[in-house]
């Protein structure tokens, strides 16, 4: 089987490896060729294409912040915009650390939704207050602070 | 202390503009970038703005820190001591500002 994803094509084999490596990206080479049935050069070669075809962007830790002593809040941001200026505010939202996901959606009219994390909510006022609320062409912005996560998933894999 | 009227009646940058809030991360819309703009806001914004702002002590800070008028800003501190909320503090709120603004217009120099 093969499935074609801009311009990629990815057969069973490799969907089959990034299954394993979105579940444990700490997976050795020989881990999933057993797994798998295969040689783990076989592995390798996959990963390995991927990795250039940017197919594995990176590979990355999923911390606890609360366990690690950390005190955050996550909020989500829909901000109404001047269309003309929709893309321009969506790149300088992209550029702020705080900010973890930018999205553009569109229902009535379209918004930009933003995923934002501050260490507490007067941080995170102030973060919307002076570097969101003055860039040019938003019109406004509602927030809504996330007070409990049901499901946390970084891409679901389903080819 | 002065105060030079000409600086308090300035327009400033957007990004010192004051932006109005209804609450945590929710913005209105509306902003102002001069003592001027303040005034018509005041008229305009939903007064849950005007609640949430004075009793951050929002307007008094940028009164102070951005426009640099200590005197209104400690009107202003009174005004939320007083606790006034609703349309008695848009009211008064409108009657600090647009006072403070004749007075700076007609000071010659600097005012105190």
């Amino acid at each position: 089987m093969k499935i074609k994803g801009q311009g990629v094509s990815l057969d069973s084999l490799d969907w089959q490896v990034l299954k394993l490596l979105h579940e444990n990206a700490k997976f050795t080479y020989t881990e999933i060729g057993n797994k798998l049935d295969v040689a783990h050069s076989t592995v390798y070669d996959r990963i390995q294409r991927m990795e250039k075809q940017g197919i594995i962007k990176k590979y990355t830790a999923v911390v606890d912040l609360q366990k690690a002593g950390m005190q955050q809040i996550t909020a989500l941001m829909t901000i109404h915009t001047d269309p003309k200026e929709s893309e321009s505010i969506a790149s300088k939202l992209a550029e702020f650390p705080e900010v973890l996901e930018v999205s553009s959606s569109f229902s009535e009219e379209l918004v930009i939704n933003a995923k934002v994390v501050a260490q507490d909510q007067a941080k995170l006022h102030s973060f919307i207050a002076h570097s969101i609320a003055p860039l040019p062409g938003v019109l406004r912005i509602r927030t809504s602070i996330i007070t409990k996560c049901f499901k946390e998933e970084a891409s679901p894999l389903i080819p | 202390m002065t105060v030079s009227p000409s600086r308090v009646l300035r327009s400033v940058l957007r990004e010192e503009a004051f932006y109005f809030f209804t609450s945590i991360g929710n913005y209105t819309g509306q902003s102002a970038s001069s003592l001027d703009e303040f005034l018509q806001q005041i008229k305009e914004v939903n007064i849950k703005s005007l609640e949430f702002h004075l009793y951050r002590e929002d307007f008094e800070k940028w009164i102070a820190q951005t426009l640099g008028d200590a005197k209104l800003a400690e009107d202003i501190k009174s005004l939320r001591n007083m606790k006034v909320v609703g349309n008695a503090l848009r009211d008064r709120l409108y009657f600090l500002v647009s006072r403070r603004i004749k007075d700076l217009k007609i000071a010659p120099q600097a005012s105190k």
